[in-house]
């Protein structure tokens, strides 16, 4: 196995075999945490000695979800709450959320009733995140999930251990930017379900393990031999471009993914914690610095500038918007990034991203038709 | 000043057409003119002598006068999802030409958005402030998902009232007038007992009021929450009530057989359909979230309450608060069953609704009818639907009755 298939496998099992590495923690003592997305502090999870594990949905027939939400909120959530209402979240010992959007503000809510063997502890992020008075209060609010956190880990986290988990978070976002980089560099080093790998699987694999994991592979890509790509280039943007499925259609057309602003991706390591007195307020301050985001307050829409910029910058042939489906905060955004695109001249997909969809038919004849689009220019 | 002699029907028509008509003279008078969310704290427009217009409202009355689908389909058209808010796609679609034969809005200065109804708003005034190129000035509040609204969250909230002052200083070119501020907080605080009073005859036995007047009187509550005019008119509705009690009267015809709350916003666009519907049967609605959400009361003068009452509207409050004002209302009213508009535009109100029509259903074991519809998209409604939800809702009362 070449050294780049190992660490593939490495992090698909990872992914694969979650529910016995939670029940694993449990046998060793160390509790679960489910975190929601899009933003939660999960550095105080970490430092709490806790297992952080991403929840972002998955595949699944939604009937106990019902109950809470009628079929047209995002399928991440229906998902969400079908897998904690059948059981599949039972080894966690907390979940950890936000509300950055109406939907997951209800779905705070519906927790509580929903799952109440698993308790939630719900961090409101400002949305007014420039002002002054937003950190102080995310300050707060932080303290509040700390206490929280505390209490399901049974012990008090340091301030020490804080500053020791946040380097460890800020060391992984600077490898997957690395990552990231390279990838952007040599189109065609690695396929698009395997870069979309890499990200998800921080999700699931002890962040330092990630870290090495993603280190190693960047100088296996930085090493290998230059290849030209006969095929195109894209960028992506939106919520998440899954199932598997979807990405190996990137690969079946010949598009390489050579960057993304992807929630459950790039913005997840974008930005650094800063420098700062206290490990709050360093979590606040990043806050403070965290934007060109549906769901960060962006009065001017700079997102828009910044994904065309992002697409030129990496001299994308087109870019592909993965609308989550019911996802209102992406759908508001999306005339104004295909707008921007346009005007920078780059070619631009809205594709429809239902993690429920039975096939795939009709994202393979868009994908399809697209890199036709993009080979003709 | 507003003539008193007037009937509150025609105190309304008044009221709204001098409202309009400053809104269209603004910019002649040299007034700004700002576009603002519905329970937006208006209080420190007023100071400003800023001219407000509130694009919910103008969808409404779009919408509820048939001409919202030409304004959804532009604003489909240029890329927005028709899952969005119709609210927003009707504003958004409108908001391009300006132009419409029922109801026009002038052109934004600035546009001001306080979330405490949603985070959609959030969004759709980022797309307006690009599209005007104006300033925007939002004023967040974090949703409450403890049943009090926290001093952190309070603190936040009045920093911001302050962040928006100095914004309006700069927009408006002028010094913020703190003695005129006090004295429109008082204006508003009477406005607010005013219509809270006015709504709450609805709740008398048998009720002198047709419950989904409350509807066409929200219009009024919106804008002119802080001017004296609304004072004027609440009072004008609560003697109108009071007469029509003491000469044993209502407002409803026919028999009130029936009392329900209502929970959601109108259908605008079918509304002569859900109400007569109701009234066939003898339903009134005597029950609404509605008056609540613009009752905004704290003590003149006190920042710390005004951020909490701004904080705790229904949308924004934690599923057990929500029940708990349901179940209060369906208690005050004494009524014998509640209608949910599962709104296919409100994500906001849907995904907590199958949660708190359950829990309010525990606590009062009063029955339930949920209909899909939309507040301003007509084509998300079927009447079919409704008229069998309502008929099976009205079984179900007269089941508890016997
Ligand atoms: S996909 Fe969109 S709507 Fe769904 S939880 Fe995420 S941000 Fe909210
Ligand atoms: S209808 Fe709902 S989503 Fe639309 S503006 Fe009102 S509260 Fe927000």
């Amino acid at each position: 196995m070449s050294v780049q298939t190992e660490i593939y496998s490495k992090m698909e099992s990872a992914i694969k075999n979650i529910k016995s590495t939670l029940e694993e923690n449990h046998k060793k003592g160390v509790r679960n945490i489910g975190v929601l997305p899009v933003y939660a502090p999960e550095e105080l999870v970490h430092a709490l000695g806790m297992f952080p594990v991403g929840l972002w949905g998955g595949k699944a027939s939604i009937s106990k979800a019902s109950r809470y939400l009628p079929p047209f909120a995002c399928s991440i959530m229906q998902t969400v709450m079908e897998y904690g209402m059948g059981g599949v979240y039972d080894a966690l010992d907390g979940a950890l959320m936000s509300t950055p959007c109406d939907t997951l503000k209800c779905v705070t809510q519906n927790w509580l009733s929903a799952c109440p063997h698993i308790p939630a502890v719900t961090v409101v992020y400002p949305q007014n995140n420039k002002v002054p008075s937003a950190a102080v209060y995310l300050e707060q609010e932080l303290l509040q999930a700390k206490e929280a956190l505390e209490k399901i880990a049974g012990r008090k986290l340091s301030e020490q251990a804080l500053a020791a988990s946040i380097e460890v978070y800020n060391e992984n976002r600077k490898a997957m930017q690395r990552f990231f980089d390279v990838v952007s560099e040599k189109p065609g080093c690695i396929s698009a379900k395997h870069r979309h790998l890499v990200a998800k699987s921080r999700f699931f694999l002890p962040k330092e393990e990630h870290t090495r994991l993603v280190s190693a592979l960047c100088a296996e890509l930085e090493n290998s031999p230059e290849m030209k790509w006969k095929g195109s280039r894209v960028v992506l943007a939106g919520i998440m471009a899954e199932p598997d499925g979807l990405l190996e259609l990137f690969d079946e057309f010949g598009m390489a993914v050579v960057g993304d602003e992807l929630a459950q991706e790039y913005r997840q390591y974008r930005t650094l914690v800063p420098a700062g007195k206290t490990g709050l307020s360093r979590l606040a301050l990043q806050w403070q610095d965290t934007g060109c985001c549906s769901l960060v307050y962006d009065p001017e829409k700079r997102r828009s500038e910044y994904m065309a910029d992002m697409a030129k910058r990496l001299k994308a042939d087109g870019a592909v918007i993965c609308m989550m489906k019911f996802c209102d905060p992406e759908e508001f955004d999306y005339p104004w990034l295909k707008a921007a695109l346009d005007k920078a001249g780059i070619p631009s997909l809205n594709l429809e991203v239902d993690l429920n969809t039975p096939s795939l038919e009709q994202a393979r004849t868009r994908l399809q038709a697209f890199s036709e689009q993009l080979a003709a220019i | 000043m507003p003539d008193s002699n007037l009937n509150s029907r025609k105190l309304s028509a008044k009221l709204t057409a001098e409202y309009y008509e400053r809104l269209y003279t603004a910019k002649a008078r040299g007034k700004l003119v700002a576009w603002a969310t519905s329970i937006v704290p208006q209080e420190l427009l007023e100071t400003m002598n800023v001219e407000v217009a509130y694009p919910e409202n103008h969808a409404a009355a779009i919408a509820s006068r048939k001409g919202a689908l030409p304004f959804l389909e532009r604003a489909e058209n240029s890329g927005y999802s028709n899952d969005i808010c119709s609210y927003a796609r009707v504003n958004l679609g409108y908001s391009q030409t300006l132009e419409s034969e029922i109801l026009n809005l002038p052109k934004p200065d600035f546009v001001i958005c306080i979330n405490n109804i949603c985070n959609v708003v959030v969004k759709w005034y980022e797309c307006l402030a690009r599209y005007f190129n104006v300033p925007y000035i939002l004023i967040d509040v974090p949703f409450n998902h403890e049943y009090e609204v926290n001093q952190s969250r309070v603190d936040y909230i009045k920093a911001q009232f302050q962040d928006a002052i100095v914004k309006l200083e700069e927009i408006c070119g002028k010094p913020f007038d703190y003695d005129r501020f006090e004295k429109v907080m008082e204006i508003s605080q009477r406005a607010a007992r005013a219509w809270r009073r006015a709504m709450d005859y609805a709740h008398r036995v048998p009720s002198p009021m047709i419950g989904f007047n409350m509807f066409n009187y929200m219009a009024l509550i919106v804008c002119l929450r802080g001017r004296e005019e609304a004072v004027l008119l609440f009072e004008t509705v609560a003697a109108e009530m009071e007469a029509l009690m003491a000469e044993g009267k209502s407002q409803f015809p026919g028999e009130e057989k029936y009392r329900i709350l209502w929970d959601g916003i109108a259908v605008w666009p079918h509304l002569a359909h859900t109400v007569s519907t109701l009234h066939g049967m003898n339903v009134n609605m005597t029950g609404s979230t509605y008056p609540d959400a613009w009752t905004i009361l704290y003590d003149v003068g006190d920042l710390d309450g005004m951020a909490k009452a701004y904080a705790s509207i229904m949308n924004n409050i934690c599923v057990q608060r929500q029940v708990d004002l349901r179940t209060q209302i369906l208690t005050a009213s004494q009524c014998d069953g509640a209608v949910y508009h599962l709104n296919r535009s409100c994500k906001v109100m849907d995904f907590m609704q199958f949660d708190v029509r359950k829990r309010v259903h525990d606590a009062t074991g009063k029955p339930y009818a949920v209909f899909d519809g939309d507040q301003s998209d007509p084509r998300n409604y079927a009447e079919a639907q409704y008229e069998t939800r309502m008929q099976a809702l009205v079984e179900s009362m007269d089941e508890q009755k016997k």
